[in-house]
């Protein structure tokens, strides 16, 4: 399983804090991973696009969309922050 | 280095860094930021903060690590608020002490700027009885590549 959480402006778009998921394996990728959640989840995909320039963390580290990603990991997309 | 890193759901209170950091003569310099609610000409009633527990506090951590390889520091203060808040609270306090001035002054800056583009912190503003999130600026990406280009360029090689 991955558990893949949304924060912020995405999370109110998805309407969900987090999805357990379990992509194919050669979902290998932050970007297959992103790609893979919009065509299961039509929300996630209407989110993604209202959301341009998604920031991406991978176990709670900034991460780019090629970094890769494996079972047990915990990706966080959310939009860039606003913080300070 | 002493080192102090917290989110808070709670007022801030100004005077904490700068006791918490005092240190008998050891520092020469203190330099303390404070970031506070805008009410946008009075348009903003209220701000909303939200976080990535956990993230934050590793990103908040990383960012003074990075800083004190780069200035000689004696601590550093990092807290954030979280939760709603009015116009003129404080919303962060960044606070360094250092030997001398250029150091604690460029190391809050630096410390400032990297987290506005990489700290897990969202706001939303009350205006109008509606909550809408804050768009990010360009110009604060801009400010924090500036500084890493510096750094790296100082990086032995």
């Amino acid at each position: 399983m991955i558990e893949v959480r949304f924060f912020a402006a995405l999370r109110e778009r998805v309407g969900e804090d987090s999805l357990a998921v379990a992509p194919p394996r050669e979902v290998a990728t932050v970007a297959a991973l992103t790609e893979w959640l919009a065509q299961q989840y039509p929300q996630v995909a209407r989110a993604l696009a209202a959301t341009p320039r998604c920031m991406v963390a991978v176990n709670e580290v900034l991460a780019s969309e090629d970094a890769p990603i494996a079972e047990g990991d915990v990706v966080a997309l959310f939009p860039p922050v606003t913080g300070g | 280095m002493k080192c102090w890193i917290e989110v808070r759901d709670g007022a801030l209170v100004s005077a904490e860094p700068a006791n918490w950091l005092r240190d008998a003569g050891l520092s020469g310099a203190q330099v303390q930021f404070a970031g506070q609610v805008r009410d946008e000409a009075g348009r903003v009633k209220a701000l909303h903060l939200e976080h990535y527990p956990g993230m934050t506090e590793g990103v908040l951590s990383t960012i003074v690590e990075q800083a004190a390889h780069q200035w000689h520091l004696n601590g550093a203060w990092v807290v954030h608020r979280v939760g709603t808040m009015q116009p003129g609270d404080d919303i962060v306090q960044v606070a360094v002490s250092a030997a001398h001035r250029h150091a604690a002054f460029e190391a809050c800056a630096f410390i400032m700027d990297l987290l506005k583009t990489r700290a897990p912190f969202w706001k939303k503003e009350l205006i109008d009885d509606r909550w809408i999130w804050v768009e990010a600026r360009e110009r604060d990406a801009e400010a924090a590549a500036a500084w890493l280009r510096e750094v790296s360029a100082h990086e032995p090689s």
